[in-house]
């Protein structure tokens, strides 16, 4: 299935630069960034369970946010791009 | 059912992959080219001259991802694979088969020249009125040679050898109309009998480079079911030959190999500037065709169809691996015989 996390980490105090890089990583490590803090994750339900454990031990409550996106698994028709950065198909021919 | 999992192809000169984080990157001249997590990917395929950086073959092995090095023209070099998975029992069952294999030699090769037979029968069916009168008797009569070969391998009473000898007495027949069904009118893009190491037209060398990619699916596929790809039941045990990919190849590769070649070339996909004619005689695909053929192969894989034994849809590339766990479910003794996949 297709999530899209969307994040909002506040870096106005100690620590929050570290958690806002965090988060990311661990975003990346599931999917790919297709805007500053919006990423795309194809996960099947156990990845999603980690991936959401992960961050969710990572955030602060208090002062940051996730947001979740259930696309499901025929994402590709819910999905429209406009404009720069477009994201690459993981599921199409990888060539490089 | 398990999902169709990506391959990465790299054929650019000089890349580096490294890992970062749960992620394969691929850099060419220090920018960025391509960022993959590792799980939507089955296996990374590279051609010639390209980096990896140690850390990244320590996770893929250690993730089941199959590392294959191909050299620039497509030959096999390497693979790097994690410790084997799977199980003895099975494994020695299948060694205890491979000693008396008639019934399983029987389905490949029996679906193997349906196959090949379907692929002659498609041709004049969508363009047959279009060839010339001679031609088109040419593969007619190879179609009917092919029903009887078939007619004779039916019977249980004949030997391995018997079986051995149909399929290349089919193989000889298809190869020799295979040309026939070559629409370009390109008059260097030909046909001229089945060559190998070195092909020596271009036809010849879609068709090795097809191959080549057909045996990496079928051997990731035996071992993904816990087989060992090394030996094979219709073709023999030698040193270093993965037999048993051989041998589950053989019913796809007229329609996963043949086809496609014949469909990038009439349609034009694939020209004279595509190919590399070197002085040897050889010829091989430059880095634009095989480009053009391998994002191709990864279309053709993602296509669905109804398994016939399974009667369920999935995608083409998953058909290997179907059939390496109906033949482990055969060897097993759940099924009474191997189901072959004939295409419709």
């Amino acid at each position: 299935m297709m999530v899209l996390v969307t994040y909002d980490v506040r870096t106005s105090e100690p620590g929050g630069e570290r958690r806002l890089r965090r988060v990311a990583k661990a975003c990346r490590d599931f999917g790919q960034r297709v805007q500053y803090s919006v990423f795309e994750v194809e996960v099947d339900q156990a990845q999603w369970i980690k991936l959401k454990a992960n961050l969710e031990g990572l955030i602060d409550p208090a002062h940051d946010s996730l947001r979740y996106y259930f696309l499901g698994t025929n994402w590709q028709r819910r999905v429209e791009h406009v404009g720069a950065k477009p994201a690459a198909d993981l599921n199409g021919p990888l060539i490089v | 059912m398990k999902k169709l999992l990506n391959t990465l192809y790299v054929t650019t000169e000089g890349a580096s992959l490294r890992k970062d984080g749960e992620n394969l990157v691929a850099e060419v001249e220090s920018a960025e080219r391509a960022r993959v997590p590792f799980h939507m990917l089955t296996s990374l395929v590279v051609f010639g001259g390209i980096f990896i950086s140690p850390p990244l073959i320590q996770a893929l092995a250690q993730l089941g991802i199959t590392i294959v090095l191909l050299d620039r023209a497509g030959r096999f070099q390497a693979r790097v694979e994690g410790p084997v998975s799977g199980n003895v029992l099975l494994r020695r069952k299948q060694y205890k088969v491979a000693e008396q294999p008639d019934e399983i030699v029987r389905s490949f090769v029996t679906a193997k020249i349906a196959n090949q037979r379907l692929v002659l029968q498609r041709a004049l069916r969508d363009y047959g009125s279009d060839m010339p009168p001679d031609r088109r008797e040419r593969v007619e009569q190879v179609v009917d040679r092919q029903a009887a070969i078939l007619r004779k391998v039916a019977f249980k009473t004949r030997g391995l050898d018997t079986l051995r000898g149909a399929e290349g007495e089919a193989a000889l027949g298809y190869f020799s109309v295979f040309g026939d069904l070559i629409r370009s009118p390109d008059a260097a893009v030909c046909f001229r009998g089945r060559s190998r190491r070195p092909p020596l037209d271009p036809v010849n060398a879609v068709l090795s480079f097809l191959y080549t990619l057909l045996t990496h699916e079928c051997r990731s596929a035996a071992e993904g079911v816990g087989l060992d790809p090394a030996v094979g039941f219709l073709h023999r045990d030698r040193p270093g030959r993965p037999s048993l990919a051989l041998d589950l190849m053989e019913e796809l590769r007229p329609i996963f190999a043949d086809r496609l070649a014949l469909s990038l070339i009439n349609r034009r996909q694939l020209r004279a500037g595509d190919f590399e004619f070197q002085d040897s005689g050889a010829v091989l695909l430059n880095d634009d065709g095989r480009r053009t053929v391998l994002t191709a192969w990864q279309e053709r894989k993602k296509e669905e169809r109804r398994h016939p034994f399974l009667e369920e849809v999935a995608p083409l590339g998953l058909v290997p691996h179907l059939q390496a766990l109906l033949l482990a479910r055969h060897l097993r003794g759940d099924l009474d015989a191997y189901p072959p996949w004939i295409w419709k």
